[in-house]
């Protein structure tokens, strides 16, 4: 069985899973773990939204 | 009148005796992804780490990912192997069932491979903050 994603989801579910192992090893109580991995969350896909409209701008 | 000086010299604290969950945590974490946690009552952590890990790295199987095994060549591969080697349990059952061997023919499969790595390098994160449970420097 083999799974086809395409480079954004791939990279959608890469932050995601990604975020939940940070944000709960990164801090010491629940509300603190649910913010930073919200965070980090938000910097993964912001940073590829970021990059991906930066490529853009270059191959212009 | 207290001695600023004494008062900012830390005494050195008596080390913790190593009890047998700073072993076995670490251990049990490394084979299954989470179980470090759940061992120490920490369900919901260890659910949610089971979860992401375990995820991540069946899709980087399912996408046609790459699996490294041990080698002494390219230095590339060796740290391969090292990310690989993280997801414990999950990576020698892949090696046992001869998966995730292909040749990197596109771009999602190369993405997978790094989908295996990760999850390997995620899995030494939750490995070490087992272990930090286990010695009572984390709650």
């Amino acid at each position: 069985m083999t799974v086809q994603l395409t480079h954004f989801s791939a990279a959608f579910v890469f932050a995601l899973f990604a975020s939940i192992v940070f944000g709960i090893t990164h801090r010491e109580t629940t509300r603190d773990m649910v913010r930073y991995g919200l965070y980090c969350f938000a910097m993964f896909l912001g940073g590829i939204l970021v990059a991906g409209w930066a490529m853009w701008l270059v191959r212009r | 009148m207290a001695n600023p000086t004494i008062a900012k010299t830390k005494m050195a604290e008596p080390a913790q005796p190593a009890s047998m969950m700073s072993v076995i945590a670490p251990a049990v974490g490394w084979l299954i992804p989470g179980a470090g946690h759940i061992i120490q009552k920490r369900w919901i952590r260890g659910l949610l780490l089971l979860v992401s890990i375990g995820t991540l790295f069946v899709l980087g199987l399912m996408m046609q990912g790459h699996i490294y095994k041990a080698n002494g060549g390219d230095i590339l591969d060796i740290l391969g192997f090292i990310g690989d080697l993280g997801a414990g349990g999950l990576y020698i059952t892949t090696l046992t069932m001869n998966w995730g061997q292909g040749a990197i023919a596109f771009a999602i499969a190369d993405y997978g491979t790094k989908f295996m790595i990760v999850a390997g390098l995620l899995n030494f994160i939750a490995v070490a903050d087992a272990y930090h449970i286990a010695i009572g420097k984390k709650q």
